[in-house]
């Protein structure tokens, strides 16, 4: 990706001991066929939640990845940390999740390696989401988009503050304090906004949630998002960064009321 | 039969004379274990003329000496900026640093694009060095002729680096490289553990008292010869912070010209001298034009590869190396 | 929601490789903004919401963006093009600086926007640029683009979400246009109106923008850049800015020529 040769470069590496390989990989399109970028999402996954708390972050999402309307694969995890400090939630299409996570887990390990010798600091949150920013928008700009929406929660260590920040197939970005994807940005948000301005303000300067009350909305906001996305399930999990570190909690379902559905006519097979 | 000609004879002879046969291709080692081609290019960074660095637990500092080509040439620029947070002095062919320079500019800000962060020193600093590294290991190429000192600051601090031709790259608390950098070596070998806990004027102080000893006897700082380079929180008693964004940042920042005239009256005062310096300043050297150095044989008009001034040094004798006028301090 | 989208099949290239469906890599952001040129100022305004659709995305998303101690640029369309363009522009003036040893003048920024968006004449940046500063005889300047590289410099102008609403307006209060002088008194003459009244007028252009279009509001960041020597009194005097506003003296990015870039921020209503 990033560390592609350019065209008319060596076809040894750096330090001249191994060559590179020279398999065309990339057969040319007129010749095998249509090209086949990331047209549509095949598997997805729905709505992912993040919101700012006076410690840090948390971000939410349901452990659903679907086929269609098929409810494929049931027990997935969209939640992915990002060395110490950083951790990302990602909605849309599941293939391109696994190959940025790939792609991720590489390049930290590769910063992971260098900070041995000079001890340097790792990527910091900003450091990672500028990155996702670029291949993202890069890749919308050779029109073979990464089918994504990504969620970016972390602790900055030196500025001691938490971040959150969305970025998406087409490069769009943004930070705000509480954010949601897809569903979510019609159902969560507003529900999301209005706590977090419950407490501080329109302006933000008040207080912030406490763990406990970002964690309560948060479960609030996956219980509303389950009875009313098709594409969900009641089944999810919670990640929480603060300075300490990023912790991913087990998977749990919300306490959901299905007894007024019995009362209901006018819709399927009831009798009367 | 063909016999060769007198002249030819005589020429080959000649050649064979002072010609080493292993030094004109840069990937065949002596029998002694040494690249010659390599060597020499240490040879090339020894004529340019002196650069320093000193680093504090807080800044990392650059001085350097300049030299004219002539008269009616400008002074040669010896401190360039790479980036806010780093710049380089040269020693060596300037058009060699020119090419590496830009490249750094540009792995700067691959990283500023890529990351939105200040690349990290050492990091860039490898860059260049592994550039330099296959000079010296592919048939037909020709090692750098230019020795960089590093300064920089990122999130583990200031840092000073040495960066040379052979392809490696040194931490170091401070350092000289160029004509006599011996003589400043010595200095700041006697008084580099003070420079941890020094402040900005007593760094560059020390770094001024270590770039004075590389002078010829005749010859002191002058607003003319040197320049300084400083990141770091600017100090605004020395520095014209008025004047400098960069400065008032704490980026890295450039003084030379009327802009040094604070920090050497600053550095005579603290070595008791009349502030003012001593009354010369007739005309910039102009025979350090002598000091030129050229790929040909023949200085000629259009010279490409022009080293960025040495010593006043007759063309052929031994420009200002590491092994003269020791005894003198 | 281009998470989702599918665009109708018709759009289907047919000079290139065949592809199934086509993916529309543009979106729209709305929101507005506007400049305003003085005889020695000028005024670049945003407003900070960024919105898809009926979502609002953000409520403080950046779009006007300072370049040099004489040059601010606003930028209005797609948001991801807009970002980007502007990290290149500035990619561009630190390598000119590097060679030059000196920021690149007003008109040449002007022009090197040009050829940066014609270069993309067919996958264009689907921005309105509108680039405001201090030319170099000292003069307030504003130049407008379209997203292909169409450039000319005026005295005001008006691009975004809410261009339709604001520019008529400005037309008027800039323009003096259907005004008619006073007959016997001078003819009216573009771009010398004060500071303080074009800074009402920005702000009166937003806030009734904001009433009038869902895709405006939040808040509201004007820079103001005035050449060297100018007086300040008028912005820098508190009982002439409206309640709620700030101003913040952004230090000077180079050497320092005199320049001044001041940094006016407001409130707009959030609904």
């Amino acid at each position: 990706m990033w560390k592609q040769r350019s065209p008319g470069q060596s076809s040894f590496n750096d330090y001249n001991t191994f060559p590179l390989p020279q398999t065309q990989r990339v057969q040319p399109s007129y010749a095998h066929g249509p090209t086949f970028h990331t047209q549509q999402p095949l598997v997805t996954g729905t709505s992912v939640l993040g919101i700012k708390f006076d410690k840090g972050v948390m971000i939410a999402a349901d452990n659903l990845a679907s086929y269609g309307s098929l409810a494929r694969f049931r027990d997935i995890q969209r939640l992915h940390p990002l060395g110490q400090h950083t951790l990302i939630g990602v909605a849309g299409d599941m293939s391109d999740y696994q190959w940025l996570q790939k792609e991720l887990d590489a390049l930290l390990r590769e910063e992971d390696a260098l900070a041995l010798t000079d001890s340097h600091p790792s990527l910091s949150p900003k450091n990672i989401y500028q990155l996702l920013s670029n291949l993202f928008y890069a890749r919308r700009s050779k029109m073979n988009p990464v089918w994504n929406a990504v969620l970016v929660g972390g602790w900055d260590k030196v500025k001691a503050e938490s971040f959150l920040a969305y970025v998406d197939l087409l490069g769009t970005t943004y930070t705000a304090p509480t954010l949601a994807t897809g569903f979510g940005a019609h159902l969560a948000q507003p529900l999301l906004r209005e706590a977090y301005e419950a407490k501080a303000g329109i302006d933000g300067t008040g207080p912030l949630l406490t763990q406990e009350e970002a964690e309560k909305v948060l479960e609030d906001c996956m219980k509303v998002l389950f009875y009313r996305d098709a594409r969900s399930i009641n089944k999810f999990q919670i990640a929480t960064i603060t300075a300490e570190g990023s912790t991913i909690s087990d998977s749990k379902s919300a306490d959901t009321y299905w007894a007024f559905a019995e009362g209901l006519r006018g819709y399927g097979a009831q009798t009367q | 039969m063909l016999s060769p000609s007198p002249s030819l004879s005589l020429l080959l002879s000649n050649l064979n004379e002072f010609r080493n046969s292993y030094d004109s291709d840069n990937t065949t080692f002596s029998p002694q274990g040494k690249l010659f081609q390599v060597e020499y290019a240490l040879e090339a960074v020894k004529q340019g003329s002196a650069a320093i660095g000193v680093r504090s637990a807080t800044h990392a500092v650059l001085l350097t000496l300049k030299r004219s080509t002539g008269e009616l040439a400008t002074y040669q620029k010896k401190l360039i900026r790479i980036d806010d947070h780093v710049g380089v002095a040269i020693a060596g062919l300037t058009s060699d640093a020119r090419v590496l320079s830009n490249f750094m500019r540009q792995q700067a800000m691959r990283d500023r694009m890529t990351f939105g962060r200040a690349i990290p020193v050492g990091r860039i600093v490898q860059s260049i060095a592994d550039r330099a590294q296959t000079n010296t290991q592919e048939y037909g190429r020709r090692p750098y002729g230019v020795g960089f000192l590093v300064i920089g600051q990122d999130e583990t601090g200031p840092h000073l680096y040495e960066f040379s031709p052979a392809g490696t790259a040194f931490e170091y608390y401070a350092h000289s490289i160029g004509a006599r950098s011996q003589s400043a070596k010595t200095y700041l070998e006697q008084n580099f553990e003070s420079f941890e806990s020094a402040s900005l004027a007593e760094l560059i102080n020390h770094g001024l008292s270590a770039l004075n000893d590389t002078l010829q006897q005749d010859k002191s700082l002058s607003v003319a010869n040197t320049s300084v380079a400083i990141i770091g929180p600017a100090d605004p008693a020395i520095e014209d912070i008025q004047h400098s964004a960069a400065a008032r940042r704490g980026y890295f920042r450039v003084w030379e010209n009327e802009g040094v005239d604070g920090l050497l009256r600053a550095w005579r005062r603290s070595r008791g001298e009349p502030e003012d310096g001593p009354q010369e300043e007739a005309a910039p050297d102009t025979a350090a034009a002598a000091g030129e150095t050229t790929e040909g044989q023949q200085p000629s008009a259009e010279q490409a590869q022009t080293a960025e001034g040495s010593e006043n040094a007759p063309p052929g004798a031994p420009a200002g190396g590491e092994d003269i006028d020791m005894e003198q301090h | 929601m281009a998470l989702y989208s599918n665009a109708p099949a018709s759009y289907a290239d047919h000079t290139s490789a065949p592809i199934e469906h086509r993916f529309n890599p543009y979106s729209d952001n709305g929101g507005s903004i506007l400049a305003i040129a003085g005889k020695d100022f000028s005024v670049i305004a945003g407003d900070t919401r960024q919105s898809e659709g009926y979502n609002i995305q953000t409520r403080y998303a950046r779009k006007v963006w300072q370049l040099t101690d004489k040059a601010v640029l606003a930028t209005n369309g797609f948001a991801a093009d807009g970002n980007n363009f502007v990290k290149r522009v500035k990619q561009r003036l630190e390598w000119y600086e590097h060679a030059h040893h000196k920021p690149m003048g007003l008109k040449s920024i002007a022009r090197m926007i040009q050829t940066m968006l014609y270069a993309k004449r067919f996958f264009p940046y689907y921005v309105y640029n509108i680039l405001g500063g201090i030319e170099e005889d000292g003069s307030g300047a504003v130049y407008s683009f379209d997203p292909v590289g169409s450039y000319e410099r005026e005295a005001c102008r008006a691009a975004g979400a809410a261009q339709s609403l604001i520019q008529p307006f400005l037309d008027n209060q800039i323009y003096f246009k259907n005004q008619t002088p006073e007959t016997g008194s001078e003819p009216f003459i573009p771009g010398n109106l004060p500071l303080s009244t074009v800074l009402s007028l920005v702000v009166d252009s937003f806030t009734s923008a904001t009433e009038r279009h869902i895709e405006v509001g939040d808040g509201m960041e004007i820079y103001v850049v005035m050449n060297k020597g100018r007086t300040t009194d008028d912005l820098l005097d508190k009982k002439k800015l409206g309640p709620g506003m700030e101003v913040e003296e952004l230090g000077a990015l180079g050497e320092g020529g005199g320049e001044r870039t001041f940094l006016v921020r407001a409130a707009l209503k959030r609904d």
